[in-house]
């Protein structure tokens, strides 16, 4: 924390403010708390002096370059204080700064401070000023930040605006690849990939990339029976529908392949309990292998196929088992 | 006393009263902004303990009053902010507890906040145009706990949230973003308070929020994260808004939340052994109240306030 006296300056000692000839003519103004004894605070004494030398010239309105480095100082001490943020927006409007700088003086910050509300929103108001020209250097941004923490909720959403505001579709798909090659369990990079493929318009749409996706998405769940993205994804791929995910017979195949490995996946079970629900005749092997499994317990083995599953599920799923006994009685 | 198990109560209230500190922290830096959020947690969870009384009901109205900006109609986070909704809904929500909305300009509030919702219905979080259903939320409840919903076009308002569902019954921040626990409280509690819910597919969402039960028994707020206090809240809360909390291990939940007290100087931490604080603190009672904890007064899901101040609010006659 605490920083040079101006960021062009380049000095190592920090010199408190009441010190700086610069800042002689300002009356520091202190924060006044009140005297509600719920989350009193007490500061820590150098970051007390910069903010009243703040909130002097914030009540002033000074829209001056040593009120934008005032600001700068401030953010370094509490990149959180929105007050702060927003009065550097109104003397960055009234200086006419150049906003390329300003980026980058928010990237630094952003990468330091990562989960921070107010940086996104500052780059956002950016983004929004520079235009489509932004988009790639704010795809490359978020790309490192996501690097860093590639579930971050900011950098996903800030991606997200970015791509639907300026643009830069061209290789999210494949981002989207990379990111599930990392690590396939990232269901912020699925959730990614259904915003592309249904909304790119470089793609064509969810039910032009439907079939592919399905081979895909297959192939993720054989890998990792028990990551529950995919699974939601898959289902995702035929929202809304009924029919076709029971005609498709990769869906139920992919269900039988796991169980056969696997029984008591709780995503293959729920989901071949759904196509079951939804109208799905069961094949013989299907039959057979959900039977083996249930075969130890004589009081499934006379009733329908899909409450067989329910059953099984109830038991390898005892955290869930309101659940699934609710799901059985919606069979009937 | 000193069970595993048991709710420190009394721990809880010295902790929260005495909530001085320590010079230097870090936490008493980033806090500055947001106190108002700081006294809604902590007197919520006051009130939830039945010691509301610990504090002078005056000096706190008088605090909050004075982080009022009377020319725009919103709240700051502290004296000498700038207002935000955020804050505009914590002190709004206090002064429920109090029940001293009589000290409010409540058509000048209703205007400030009715006047950030944009054409597509989303709101802004203040004049410099951040949009997130977290605002949407915000901005419903403080105009529904005013009785001024129909300041804004609640149709529209209902159309943007809808347009954040995911293909997991779940919303996000906007329309495409990841669905997160957090957002999804947002979402449901607009569409509750709206009279809206029949928006929400109860069963594809109730799955997705009890799936979020992790082995250690919490809660975690997306697939593959790490369980933490804060989601007893969102989660619970909105699994109740849709009628499905029985699908979930109340029992476990309960037992991991009180794991995560500090029982010796009180205090509720994200998950346990960590270091509590006060957002923690609030959100662990709240969970153990939408879990009927014995001793802790019912809170109300949709409006998060204790549920005898939402039935004061509404069932008195509207001003």
């Amino acid at each position: 924390m605490g920083s040079s006296s101006g960021e062009e300056e380049g000095t190592n000692k920090w010199v408190p403010p009441s010190q700086r000839p610069e800042l002689a003519d300002v009356v520091p103004v202190g924060q006044d708390d009140g005297p509600c004894p719920v989350v009193s605070i007490s500061y820590r004494d150098d970051f007390r002096e910069v903010m009243d030398y703040f909130r002097a010239l914030y009540s002033a309105g000074e829209r001056s370059p040593r009120a934008l480095h005032f600001t700068a100082e401030a953010i370094h001490f509490n990149p959180g204080n929105y007050t702060v943020w927003h009065f550097r927006r109104l003397v960055l409007e009234a200086l006419d700064t150049d906003l390329l700088q300003e980026m980058n003086f928010v990237d630094q910050i952003a990468e330091s401070n990562p989960k921070n509300y107010q940086v996104w929103h500052h780059k956002r108001w950016l983004a929004e000023k520079l235009g489509p020209d932004a988009a790639n250097s704010e795809h490359e941004f978020t790309r490192k930040m996501l690097a860093i923490d590639a579930k971050n909720y900011h950098a996903w959403s800030h991606r997200q605006w970015v791509l639907q505001a300026l643009g830069g579709w061209e290789s999210e798909l494949q981002y989207c690849n990379q990111l599930l090659e990392e690590d396939v369990f990232n269901n912020s990079a699925w959730n990614q990939r259904y915003l592309v493929i249904t909304s790119s318009p470089l793609l064509g749409g969810l039910v032009a990339m439907r079939d592919s996706e399905v081979d895909y998405t297959v192939e993720a769940i054989m890998a990792n029976p028990r990551n529950e993205s995919p699974w939601r994804y898959l289902k995702g791929l035929y929202k809304g529908d009924n029919y076709l995910p029971v005609a498709d017979r990769r869906i139920s195949d992919v269900c039988l392949k796991v169980l056969k490995d696997d029984s008591t996946c709780i995503f293959a079970l729920s989901l071949l309990v759904d196509l079951l629900r939804m109208g799905l005749q069961p094949s013989d092997e299907l039959k057979g292998t959900i039977e083996s499994m249930e075969n130890c317990d004589p009081e499934t083995s006379h009733v329908d196929l899909a409450t067989a599953v329910c059953s099984i599920l109830q038991k390898c799923d005892p955290l869930r088992i309101s659940y699934w006994s609710w799901y059985r009685t919606t069979l009937s | 006393m000193g069970e595993p198990g048991e709710l420190a109560a009394d721990e809880h209230v010295r902790y929260i009263v005495t909530a001085e500190k320590k010079k230097d922290s870090f936490e008493s830096l980033v806090m500055e902004h947001l106190r108002l959020s700081g006294a809604y947690w902590g007197l919520t969870t006051l009130d939830l303990l039945h010691k509301l009384q610990a504090v002078d009901a005056r000096e706190v109205v008088d605090w909050i009053m004075s982080c009022y900006h009377p020319e725009s109609g919103g709240f700051a986070g502290n004296v000498g902010h700038d207002p935000h909704v955020l804050y505009t809904l914590s002190a709004v929500q206090v002064l429920c507890l109090f029940d001293r909305l009589d000290v409010l300009d409540v058509d000048k509030i209703a205007d400030y906040v009715a006047g950030l919702q944009k054409e597509d219905g989303s709101f802004a979080g203040d004049i410099w145009g951040e949009v997130d259903t977290r605002f949407s939320y915000i901005s419903i409840c403080t105009l529904s706990l005013l009785h001024r919903l129909h300041k804004i076009n609640v149709e529209k308002a209902v159309e943007y949230i809808v347009s954040c569902k995911n293909l997991d019954g779940g919303f996000g921040a906007m329309p495409g973003g990841e669905s997160h626990a957090g957002q999804i409280f947002c979402c449901v509690g607009a569409l509750a308070i709206t009279g809206s819910l029949h928006h929400v597919d109860r069963d594809l969402l109730g799955w997705w929020l009890c799936e979020r039960q992790c082995r250690d028994g919490g809660l975690n707020g997306r697939p593959e994260k790490l369980a933490d206090v804060c989601y007893s809240w969102w989660v619970l809360s909105s699994l109740i808004m849709i009628d499905r909390v029985h699908w979930i291990d109340k029992e476990k939940l309960a037992k991991f939340i009180l794991n995560c007290q500090d029982k010796e100087n009180g205090g509720i931490s994200d998950r346990p052994d960590n270091a509590v604080d006060i957002y923690h603190t609030y959100f662990g009672v709240a969970g153990l109240s939408l879990m009927e904890y014995p001793g802790v007064k019912p809170m109300d899901p949709a409006y998060a306030l204790p549920l005898d101040v939402v039935n004061r609010i509404f069932l008195r006659k509207q001003q």
